[in-house]
């Protein structure tokens, strides 16, 4: 059949849209003489499609519309707190004062920029107990490549060279071992006990003087607050090593508990997830590292100080700093400082007690939601749970999946939660509602998962061949790993010789 | 509070579900002794207090727009067409996840697909990832797909003094634990002369894995790298070409010219300078190198209905899949700047790209022709360049550009601060965004500290 050969499309690409002499923008002449171009270093020609600045619009709006998005719904996915994003961030940021700034211009110049990023410092200082901050790195998984190169930084300064070993439970996010081998460690994994804790007996175990530290999300992936949270971390400690803050959930301890007086020395902040600066389909993220004192010598270069005292007349003068056993610049200029200003935006409308109220509703509306869907879905780890819970994707009586449960949940207009995440739950469900969800969403979310489990018994195919109602279906992932369509024109035919 | 939106009624009847009588039970894990503290942040702004606040520090900054600025040195004023905000504002694309639900991301998905495609047709290469944070970590990662290819048994990279100071900074933190060594590079001594084939040819020998110039590079000196790349695969490397996006739209690939791995820095591509960040790391390969490579990938299938479709593929490279053995950690990517990547090339598309690079080198051209008319400023190298260029100055750079800056011009870099060897030399950039009236602007007072 040809419909099977040929697949439909629902929106044309750029290329496809594309004709010859179409511009969607145009240039003024050079108002210079015209220098002569370098004839043996010029390119033959220029494959870019040629297209009206309507056709640019409609084609990026159809394409919008296929996405599912904070805006346009609840998108319980765990592990990403997403949560809403205020508009009000979207226009600082785009502030031309801001936005219009060069990287490397005189600081006296930028000190707008400067007063806000040092003010951001002092923020997440005080918000982590941390004693110094660098808002350099770009994203969680770069906050984490930073941190473990201040922690082997560390070891070294002090001549403890044989230190190479990371310990890592087995709930962590897959970044935590990545980060840990890029920087040269071996990965040690430590297991979860019953409860969802670190396993002290195992832990005891792994430490000993080769250990450079141990990687720690705490609330971890299960939504769990580790029982024996200090004794984990004196444990690490007591073996000379260093313990890792993955900030990946710091939502649901904001003014609950800082991470330094729990005794980390060093931790990423997640902007983009904490501190409500947009996931952009997939980023910019921005990810911030904090350090205590004994570390704050290795924080990446270079972070805003004040370079001259100001006095009663004249504003301190603020600029940039190298830290003194600084591990070095882990990117270009300073970190993402449009997202900085956003999280500028919305801490300062959050003041000191807004932003417990975010952690408290991000847990009350966990717990809700598991108090809910207790006895519908198997519960692995059934404590009071923190930002966001695991569920198990099984139903008694059918062989539905995690997966089939998810894409039913489209049809329902819901984003799915996470699935087959942590590994240590089979067929997981882990589901982060936020706190700025209401309860009607929370309620319809609960009662579209228990009419899915339903549906398991009673209809299963329903489950397995869902999504119905999205504009697309379930897709051939394997078509896709194999043939390797990678560009909608022909490269080949652009491409060189070398072989 | 203002994005909470439960009532104290929903939230007592919601405890009550749970089966707690108050919200702090719900935090007993917690170490008492630790348990909310109390913050010393500022108390909470409205929405207008906080704007009101925002726009005050916005106005204490000089923008590019109240200046005349002639910097670059990695970062670029460009005109933005209107329209590309507007796409960027739509919720639908900034406040979705990474597509991991295909189903319902067909619109983050298709665009990703257009970028990788865009990029590969201007960078002459056959495979784009979905991006990564920046120029400098995007030449970082070059790195660990060439130490992936050799299996660490290459252990060199020899990496051109005149690719950005600040890029090779970043790769040496990148670096400093994975075993490798770096060679062609030594700060304190280059004087910017040595990216010709003939001073890093030597260096390449049967161990090294990677070879990284930049084109344009950080002096605005355009060379042919096709002998260079030759020498470097007759002993086995890979090399890697950190291109500007804009000067590919006028000049040769380095794609034609041989390269394995063109990486950038893609902000002059319709995303603005805002202080240096958010950022786009483009990163583009051979087909042959495409499971080494780092970062997301969007490859075309069909869904169940027969539809054309798009999903994240390969992703057995990746760090939640492979944990300890992915090709890199990196998870999050830059998606928006993505997107306002490829909303801007298919603006411009392939005329109007050709047009802002011809703008670009035109009025470079002229400024430095205007420049070095006046008496004590003379070219420091004798290269063909694009729209930035290395000038030596008869007094210090910044005297110089204190001057130029009382006279509201936003002067050119101080190379001196990375190469001692070209102290009092300043690199000048010229975009279609400065006039003639602004050139000749600066041409008259750099001709007043030439007398002073």
């Amino acid at each position: 059949m040809t419909d099977e050969l040929t697949p439909k499309v629902v929106e044309p690409t750029l290329y496809e849209l594309s004709s010859p002499g179409r511009a969607g923008v145009t240039f003024p002449d050079p108002d210079v003489p015209r220098a002569k171009l370098p004839d043996s270093l010029l390119r033959a020609d220029l494959p870019l499609p040629e297209l009206a600045e309507v056709d640019v619009i409609r084609h990026y709006l159809r394409l919008s519309h296929f996405n599912y998005s904070v805006d346009g719904g609840f998108y319980p996915l765990g592990s990403c707190t997403m949560k809403y994003n205020p508009k009000i961030n979207e226009d600082m940021a785009r502030l031309p004062g801001f936005a219009f700034t060069h990287p490397l211009q005189p600081v006296e110049t930028v000190q707008g920029n400067l007063v806000l990023m040092y003010t951001l410092q002092e923020w997440l200082k005080e918000i982590s107990g941390l004693a110094a901050v660098s808002l350099q790195p770009a994203a969680g998984a770069h906050g984490e490549l930073t941190g473990v190169l201040m922690m082997r930084a560390y070891h070294r300064a002090r001549g403890d060279d044989k230190r190479v070993k990371m310990l890592i439970p087995d709930s962590a996010h897959g970044t935590n071992p990545a980060s840990s081998a890029m920087s040269g460690m071996t990965v040690v994994q430590i297991p979860s006990d019953r409860r969802g804790n670190v396993d002290l007996e195992a832990l005891k175990a792994a430490c000993d003087d080769t250990v450079a530290g141990l990687m720690l999300t705490n609330p971890n992936t299960l939504g769990l607050f580790d029982e024996h949270i200090e004794e984990v971390i004196r444990i690490v400690h007591d073996c000379g090593g260093l313990v890792y803050g993955d900030g990946a959930n710091l939502n649901a301890l904001l003014g609950i508990v800082r991470p330094g007086d729990l005794g980390f020395d060093v931790m990423h902040f997640n902007l983009h997830k904490t501190f409500s600066t947009p996931h952009g389909g997939g980023g910019p993220g921005s990810g911030p590292v904090g350090a205590a004192a004994h570390l704050a010598d290795f924080l990446p270069s270079p972070i805003v100080g004040v370079i001259e005292a100001g006095d009663g007349e004249t504003p301190p003068l603020y600029g940039f700093i190298e830290p003194k056993q600084t591990i070095g610049r882990v990117k270009a200029f300073h970190g993402h400082f449009g997202m900085l200003v956003r999280a500028f935006t919305y801490i300062a409308m959050h003041g000191r007690d807004g932003l417990r109220t975010v952690a408290e509703n991000a847990v009350l509306n966990a717990n809700y939601l598991l108090a809910r869907l207790r006895g519908v879905y198997p519960i692995p780890y059934d404590r009071i749970c923190m930002h966001e819970f695991v569920a198990e994707g099984k139903i008694a009586g059918s062989d539905v999946r995690a997966l089939d449960i998810a894409k039913r949940l489209m049809d329902y207009d819901f984003h799915p939660p996470t699935n087959y995440f942590p590994l240590i739950v089979h067929e997981a469900l882990m589901i982060e509602p936020t706190e700025t969800e209401n309860k009607q969403t929370l309620d319809a979310f609960a009662e579209a998962l228990i009419k899915i489990a339903e549906e398991a018994k009673t209809a299963p195919d329903l489950l397995k061949s869902a999504p119905h109602k999205t504009p697309f279906g379930r897709m051939d992932e394997v078509k896709a790993a194999r043939d390797l369509v990678l560009c909608c024109w022909a490269p080949e035919s652009y491409s060189n010789q070398r072989e | 509070m203002t994005y909470t939106p439960l009532t104290p009624g929903e939230r007592e009847a919601m405890l009550q579900a749970i089966g707690v009588q108050k919200m702090e039970d719900l935090f007993q894990d917690v170490p008492a002794r630790h348990r909310f503290p109390s913050l010393d942040l500022p108390p909470a702004l409205t929405e207008m207090e906080a704007a009101a606040e925002l726009a005050e520090l916005a106005a204490a900054n000089e923008t590019v727009r109240d200046l005349v600025s002639f910097l670059g040195a990695g970062a670029y004023h460009h005109y933005i067409p209107a329209a590309v905000d507007h796409i960027l504002r739509r919720g639908e694309f900034y406040t979705a996840y990474t597509p991991y639900q295909p189903e319902i991301s067909q619109g983050t998905l298709q665009a990703i697909f257009e970028y990788q495609s865009l990029l590969c047709a201007l960078t002459g290469m056959e495979v784009s990832n979905a991006s990564h944070y920046d120029g400098a970590t995007a030449v970082a990662e070059s790195v660990n797909l060439a130490y992936a290819q050799f299996r660490g048994k290459r252990t060199k990279v020899v990496i051109s003094p005149s690719v950005h100071p600040q890029y090779r900074a970043t790769l040496r933190t990148y670096v400093q634990g994975m075993g490798l060594t770096l060679a062609g590079d030594a700060p304190e001594t280059v004087t910017g002369d040595e990216v010709t084939a003939a001073h890093l040819e030597p260096l390449i020998d049967e161990n090294t894995a990677l070879v990284i110039v930049q084109y344009p590079d950080f002096f605005g000196r355009i060379y042919d790298y096709t002998a260079l790349i030759q020498t470097a695969h007759a002993k086995g490397a890979l090399v890697c070409v950190a291109a500007n996006p804009i000067a590919l739209g006028l000049l040769k690939t380095p794609g034609e010219m041989g390269a394995d791995i063109v990486v950038g820095e893609g902000q002059p591509l319709g995303i603005p300078l805002s202080f240096g960040g958010p950022y786009l790391g483009f990163f583009t390969t051979r087909k042959q190198y495409v499971h080494k490579m780092a970062g997301r990938l969007v490859g075309e299938t069909v869904d169940d209905r027969g539809q054309r479709a798009y999903v994240l593929t390969l992703t057995a490279r990746e760090q939640h899949i492979k944990r300890e053995r992915a090709t890199s950690n990196i998870c999050s990517n830059q998606g928006l700047m993505a997107l306002a990547s490829a909303v801007y090339l298919s603006l411009l598309g392939k005329r109007g790209l050709r047009q802002v690079a011809e703008l670009c080198y035109h009025k470079a051209h002229y400024a430095a022709e205007q420049i070095v008319k006046i008496p004590g400023f003379t070219y420091c190298f004798d290269t063909p360049f694009f729209h930035e260029f290395a000038i030596c100055c008869p007094r210090p750079v910044d005297e110089i550009n204190a001057h130029l800056l009382e006279h509201g011009i936003l002067g050119g870099y101080d190379l001196g601060q990375d190469y001692p060897a070209l102290k009092d030399h300043l690199l000048i950039a010229v975009t279609e965004m400065n006039t003639k009236e602004e050139i000749d602007a600066l041409v008259e007072v750099l001709s007043e500290v030439s007398h002073d």
